[in-house]
């Protein structure tokens, strides 16, 4: 089997080159789908029975969660190719899919105790879901603290690839563990009063703004990689030679 | 000893506790810290035995866990810095084995004082008397998986100078799954259930750990200290 365009999607200049023809395209549907999606749920969807107008904090909560566990596999996966076939780009890959990641953990976590604060009569809740995502924010400050303690740049890659890796074989059991742990203390007041299924009414804008993050998150890491990777490879002709066609024609990032 | 690989395991046991042997003062102040630390617990929330026999079992937990990650620093970055590890490294044996024997040493000299100090821990808080048996034995088995897990963490930072706080932040959400089950197999203890369950699982964390980690901590070393 040929294996070359393997390798090329391995080099730097290749990913730099495509994304600059990618990006605006990208970018427009990202806009799209999120303004769609934001001022279909906000404003169009039905309200709740029981939740009322609360509940629309969904629309940003589940999007954000689903792509905090969806990017800390991606990062790990991304630091095993590192490791495995010692590829610079899926590197830089991981290094920014961790920011991004704790950010989106972040703004579950938010959502969670901004909603949970009118539902469930308190911000925060030590209900098995909440938790596992608030260790899931644990390891990925893990893996942004061990990144960036290194001196050298090969070895940071390396120990950050490997925590990453370390933590996804962990997920599953964490998870199964604080599930366990919450059936053991299951609390009196709290119950979790969930539909069965969600009308498509307010489900469709869901799925649109699933799309939505789903792009942002790509265009996000593309932005935050194209950077990496101007600063790592500052020194070779080609990063030179961007940056002097910057400056002269400065149409921003997308040059 | 039998096989070379086991002799590779017996060697770097011993020769890490006659190490530790001879620094005995360091080896004891985790410990110290431990019995340290419970004696603040009643003065910040109160003498009350009740409350205190309530929480006992979780905070001796909580601090079987950060004694154990005090004092796992030096457990290869000593090595690193004084040259040995390049020559375990460099070793014609499976780098497992000497991995595996040198947290066993570990445990031997922190997990090992700790479990068999926990009963007095346990007076210290007021543990009711039928907590005492599945404290010790929980923490047997869980300290062995706290210095597993805690040697991938040295590993990780074996070439760092002041790591011992980055050591911690990126161990401890793996300790989750240990704290909750070790923790839970006292609390059956107290509330007169079965804890053979829980302790069961804890058996199947130690041993999956006792698989993996030196595996991982084999590759960690090769990876991370080659300049």
């Amino acid at each position: 089997m040929n294996w070359t365009w393997f390798y090329r999607m391995g080099s730097p200049k290749w990913f730099y080159q495509t994304t600059s023809k990618m990006l605006p395209i990208l970018l427009a549907v990202t806009a799209s789908l999120l303004l769609v999606g934001l001022v279909w749920g906000l404003g169009f969807a039905p309200q709740d029975a029981k939740q009322g107008n609360s509940f629309r904090i969904i629309y940003l909560h589940v999007p954000a969660s689903l792509l905090a566990l969806a990017g800390y596999f991606l990062m790990a996966i991304a630091g095993a190719i590192g490791l495995i076939w010692r590829m610079k780009l899926s590197y830089m890959v991981m290094k920014c899919a961790a920011p991004l990641g704790a950010v989106l953990t972040f703004i579950a976590l938010f959502t969670g105790a901004v909603w949970g604060k009118p539902t469930w009569g308190s911000y925060w809740v030590w209900d098995a879901r909440v938790t596992s995502m608030l260790i899931l924010l644990f390891l990925y400050l893990g893996v942004l603290a061990l990144g960036s303690a290194f001196q050298s740049q090969d070895v940071a890659n390396k120990a950050s690839a490997i925590l990453a890796l370390v933590g996804t074989v962990n997920i599953p059991i964490i998870y199964k563990s604080v599930d366990w742990w919450f059936t053991l203390h299951q609390p009196s007041t709290i119950k979790f009063t969930e539909a069965p299924s969600m009308h498509p009414d307010m489900f469709h804008p869901l799925l649109v703004m699933i799309l939505g993050f789903y792009c942002f998150y790509a265009v996000a890491l593309c932005l935050a990689v194209r950077v990496e990777i101007l600063n790592r490879e500052r020194r070779s002709q080609w990063v030179r030679d961007v940056i002097g066609q910057a400056d002269k024609g400065n149409r921003g990032v997308f040059r | 000893m039998g096989t070379p690989h086991a002799y590779g395991f017996w060697a770097y046991l011993l020769r890490d506790l006659s190490l530790a042997n001879h620094r005995r003062g360091e080896v004891a102040s985790p410990l110290v810290f431990l019995l340290m630390a419970t004696t603040f617990i009643p003065l910040g929330i109160g003498p009350q035995s009740e409350l205190l026999s309530s929480i006992a079992p979780g905070i001796i937990w909580v601090l079987a866990l950060l004694t154990t990650l005090l004092s796992v620093e030096g457990l290869f970055s000593r090595d690193y810095h004084d040259g040995s590890l390049e020559q375990m490294l460099i070793s014609p044996q499976i780098l497992v084995m000497p991995v595996l024997g040198k947290v066993t040493a570990h445990w031997v000299v922190t997990g090992l004082p700790l479990t068999l100090f926990s009963p007095f821990l346990g007076l210290l808080l007021s543990l009711p008397s039928d907590g005492y048996l599945p404290l010790a034995v929980g923490l047997a088995l869980g300290t062995g998986c706290l210095s597993l897990l805690a040697s991938v963490g040295a590993a990780l930072t074996v070439t760092l100078q002041q790591s011992a706080l980055l050591l911690t932040l990126i161990v401890m959400p793996l300790y989750m799954p240990v704290i909750i089950f070790g923790s839970s197999v006292a609390q059956y203890g107290v509330d007169g259930l079965n804890w053979m369950e829980p302790l069961a699982a804890l058996g199947a964390m130690l041993a999956l750990m006792l698989a993996l980690c030196p595996l991982a901590v084999a590759g960690i070393l090769r990876l991370t200290t080659i300049n």
